[in-house]
Formats: structure tokens, C-alpha cells, sequence
């Protein structure tokens, strides 16, 4: 049978497992899809959760990857609110929650990550959220505007995001972070104190260095927070974001090698060459940066789902991309290229106090990432910079008198 | 609802209806045409849904704004009527609009 024919079947339905299934068909594959899913509706982006459809700018409807009937139309078997069991990798199947048994020629494993739970009393109260799915951000949405209180534990970029789209709901909003500072496992200090300081300006509240001892309500719905040293905040609802672990307990139990993500390779292919993997639940080479890593981003699903459909097409793999992120907070927009390993030295461009400015993070001569709030040409050179390895020179650099183009000439 | 018609780099053409409010982009998405790769979902953060507006049709797209003109600035194979389809929103009076794709999106 030629691969073209192959029966593939997609655990997880989210960002990286329907737009699988898109590049397969876009790249000429002809065989049975069958994507598996355990949320109730089809593919869609995840992003606009905690920002554009939080404030009501954007509708359930702009948010799927393709109209419903897409699937039908594309002989994709698309099963919603189903639970992939285990796989057979000797028998080629897999069990979902149904007692089905579902046979593949291919596997893609795009299963994504979850949100970490706190082990705290009170984490199963309602009214204590998390941000993953549609559904948690409908449980959110209703819980922001005006005179309502939310606290939001962990600042990361989903709590700022929702913090902000929170101020503009109308809401109060109060962030607590267990470290000295937000951001702090993801963006350097001089990132972190900006967006702190614009955060504050629109009116968010920060309580740094604070541990939670426990949520605490009223007839199941949480009320307060109770803080390690004693004191208490009141609160309508609590988000948690505190990051997410992925969903490779399947790929475990299939034997498949696990290490904080299921390790693939450039291919998005696990070391069973029937079986792939892709999204926030791999652990993936970065080969600009010499090492593996797991990503949890949109530009990440969607490289890997595009490896992934050229290596059972029979296509020449797609040449690796530089690691991107973006956020929307307020008017601000913050572009990230490229992860900042081994960085020695942080160049800072442009003024932070008009909130137009990027920052560099060099190891050496070489730009390993950059870190651009409303600065499109030094996001857009940055990245093509670390994905070239030119030599570059921090005196230029830094100097906002000479354009980026120049810069990377 | 206006049809619009994804002109590929290697010429194919794909002709689909595309309801108004939706951007030029999202109407290449939801029909799964091939040569618009739109990774930051609309979010003018990206410039991977670069596509080339026929001259017949640039005022009735609407201006750029300083984020699309800056993104495209750093784009490649940017031509005068380059455009981030993410920014043009779709309506009534884009019927019969033709835009074409550049050779790559990265």
C-alpha cells in the first residue's frame, strides 16, 4: 500500500491535531483520517482565549480551524468528546474510552499539555479556573466585569493576559506569584519590571514572593485566598496559571521515550517509526540551539504538524523554523524569536518608557532571541538573524539611530 | 459573503465563498488553500499570510495600518501591493476579489 493510502489516526484535537490533518490533505494524502478528540467541538485556536474572545472581540465561530462540515467533506473520521485509552503499538491500535478499538497505519500522537494544578485545600472549589480549553474560558468570561474580583495565581503570560483582559472587562485584578518577580521563568528582569509597571497603570494588582496556603468559600464556591503569612484576599474567582504538563501518559504506557514531553525528531517521528508526535506534548530538537526541548506554542503545532505530514506524504521535510511567541496585552505587542540559552549579555533597544523597545539576548557575537514590545522590525530581523548565525555588533545594536535593516546588513 | 479567488505561486486557483467579517485570511484557512500559513491566527504578529492584491482591488481593501505596513517591511518577496490578508476583512463589496501568493511565507 502506497503511504498516500495509509489509514492515519490523530489523538488530540486541538491545534496541532487538526491542522495535521489539514497539511495531509493539503500535501495529497488520499487514505482514512481519524482525529480523536476529547472536547466536544472541533479544532480551533487557542489563543484568543485569554485575549481578543475574553473581551468579547472576536466569536466562537472565528475561532475553529475549519467549518464543521470540513471534515465529512474531507473523509476525516472527526470523534469529539473521546478519550484515547492506550495503544497497541505490536497490534497497531488503539483503545478509546468508548471500548472501540481503532486500527492505524500511522499514529499521531498530539494529546498537548495541561494546566498544573496547585495541591492546595480548596483547588476543587468552584469558581477556581483554569485557562486551557473553550470551555474554561466560558467558565472565565462569566465570572469577569465590573465589581467582580479575580485573583490570578502565577505570572505567567496567560495570567497577564487574562489580567488585562480583565481590566478591560471592568473587573478588579489582583496577581500573586510565588517568585520575586513575574515572568520570571520566561522573560529576562527588564521584561518582567515593564510589563509590571504597565500592568500597574491599568490598574492590576501584584503580590510578589507570595505563597498560597488555600482557596477558601462559601457553599462550594471560592471566596478567599488565604496567603502563607496569614493574610487573606477576597476574590469572586481564582485562575490558576501556573503552567502546564503534557499529556504523555499514553505515549508512556506504550513504551514510547518520554523525557518531560515524548521525544521526537526533526520529523516529529517518536523512535516507533508508525508513531509521531507533535505539539505541547513533545520534546523536540531545537537544532539552531543543539538540544531538545518542549515548546507550548501555536508556530511550534504547526511546524510540527506540517513535519509530520511531509514525513508520511513521502515530502522533504520542511527546514526547521526559529522558536516564535507572541502576546497581546493592552495596546502592547510583544514578539519573541528564538530561546535565550546560554545568553551572556542582554542589549536593550529603544525606551521601555514609551513602551516601544526591544531586547536582545546575545551569546557572544550571536543573537539567540529577542524580545520585541510593539517593535515589528526588530522582532522581524531578530529572528532572521538567529536563524542565519551572523555575527552581530551590540554598539549597533543598541543604537536606535541606525535601522535594523543596517544593523543586520 | 463575497467569492474570492487564492491564486498559488505556482498558479492554481481556488475560488470559495467567504462570509463577510471574516479576514482574507481566515477564508484561505477555513477552506484549507494551500500557500497561506497564518501562524499567529490573525494576530499581526507573524506575516506568514503575505499575499499580493491585484491593483483593480487596493482601495476597496482598505489602508494598511503602521503594525501591517512594519511586519511587511520585513517580509520577503514584498511587492507595492503586498498585503497581510489578516488585515483585510471580508464584505459585500470584495466580491470577485483575486489576490496571489508569494513564492514562501517564511
Amino acid at each position: 500500500m502506497s503511504d498516500l493510502m495509509a489509514k492515519v489516526v490523530i489523538l488530540g484535537a486541538g491545534h496541532a491535531g487538526g491542522s495535521a490533518a489539514a497539511f495531509l490533505r493539503q500535501y495529497g494524502h488520499e487514505g482514512p483520517i481519524v482525529l480523536i478528540g476529547d472536547e466536544p467541538i472541533p479544532p480551533y485556536q487557542r489563543p484568543p482565549l485569554s485575549k481578543a474572545w475574553l473581551k468579547g472581540e472576536a466569536d466562537a465561530d472565528s475561532l475553529t480551524l475549519k467549518p464543521a462540515s470540513w471534515y465529512a467533506e474531507n473523509n476525516c473520521d472527526l470523534r469529539l468528546g473521546v478519550t484515547a485509552v492506550s495503544i497497541d503499538r505490536a497490534a497497531r491500535t488503539v483503545v478509546l474510552s468508548t471500548g472501540d478499538a481503532v486500527a492505524y497505519d500511522f499514529l499521531i500522537i498530539a494529546t498537548g499539555a495541561r494546566a498544573r494544578k496547585l495541591p492546595i485545600p480548596g483547588a476543587d472549589l468552584d469558581g477556581v479556573l483554569e485557562l486551557r480549553t473553550a470551555a474554561d474560558a466560558e467558565r472565565l468570561k462569566s465570572a469577569l466585569g465590573p465589581d467582580k474580583r479575580l485573583a490570578i495565581i502565577g505570572g505567567g503570560y496567560i495570567g497577564l493576559e487574562a489580567a488585562a483582559s480583565a481590566r478591560a472587562l471592568g473587573s478588579w485584578a489582583l496577581i500573586i506569584e510565588r517568585e520575586s518577580r513575574i515572568l520570571a521563568r520566561v522573560a529576562c528582569e527588564e521584561l518582567s519590571s515593564f510589563f509590571q509597571s504597565y500592568h500597574q497603570a491599568h490598574g492590576v494588582n501584584f503580590e510578589l514572593g507570595a505563597e498560597i496556603k488555600a482557596f477558601e468559600g462559601e457553599s462550594g464556591h471560592v471566596r478567599q485566598i488565604r496567603l502563607a503569612d496569614g493574610r487573606v484576599v477576597a476574590c469572586d474567582a481564582a485562575l490558576v496559571g501556573v503552567g502546564a504538563v503534557p499529556n504523555e501518559e499514553i505515549a508512556k504506557g506504550a513504551g514510547l521515550n518520554c523525557v518531560n514531553g515524548i521525544v521526537v525528531d526533526l520529523q516529529a517521528r517518536t523512535e516507533d517509526p508508525l508513531v509521531f508526535a507533535i505539539g505541547d506534548v513533545t520534546h523536540r530538537p531545537l537544532p539552531l540551539y543543539d538540544r531538545q526541548f518542549r515548546l507550548e506554542s501555536v508556530p511550534n503545532a504547526l511546524e510540527q504538524a506540517k513535519q509530520v505530514a511531509c514525513a508520511i506524504t513521502g515530502r522533504p521535510s520542511p527546514s526547521p523554523e526559529v522558536p516564535w511567541f507572541w502576546s497581546d496585552q493592552y495596546d502592547l505587542k510583544l514578539q519573541i524569536a528564538g530561546m535565550p540559552f546560554d545568553a551572556d549579555t542582554i542589549i536593550v533597544r529603544g525606551d521601555p518608557a514609551a513602551a516601544k523597545f526591544a531586547i536582545f539576548h546575545l551569546k557572544g557575537d550571536q543573537l539567540q532571541a529577542v524580545e520585541a514590545v510593539n517593535a515589528p522590525p526588530e522582532f522581524m530581523m531578530g529572528k532572521q538573524l538567529i536563524a542565519s548565525r551572523k555575527p552581530v555588533s551590540r554598539e549597533r545594536l543598541a543604537d536606535t539611530s541606525i535601522s535594523m535593516k543596517e544593523v543586520a546588513a | 459573503m463575497a467569492k474570492i479567488t487564492y491564486i498559488e505561486h505556482d498558479g492554481t486557483e481556488h475560488t470559495v465563498d467567504v462570509k463577510s467579517g471574516l479576514s482574507v485570511m481566515e477564508g484561505a484557512i477555513k477552506n484549507n488553500i494551500p500557500g497561506i500559513d497564518a501562524d499567529c491566527g490573525g494576530a499581526c504578529a507573524c506575516a506568514t499570510c503575505h499575499v499580493y492584491v491585484d491593483e483593480a482591488w487596493q482601495s476597496k481593501t482598505g489602508e494598511k495600518s503602521a503594525m501591517e505596513e512594519s511586519m511587511l517591511d520585513f517580509a520577503e518577496n514584498v511587492e507595492p501591493n503586498s498585503r497581510l490578508s489578516c488585515q483585510i476583512k471580508v464584505a459585500d463589496e470584495l466580491e470577485g476579489l483575486v489576490v496571489r501568493m508569494p513564492e514562501s511565507q517564511h
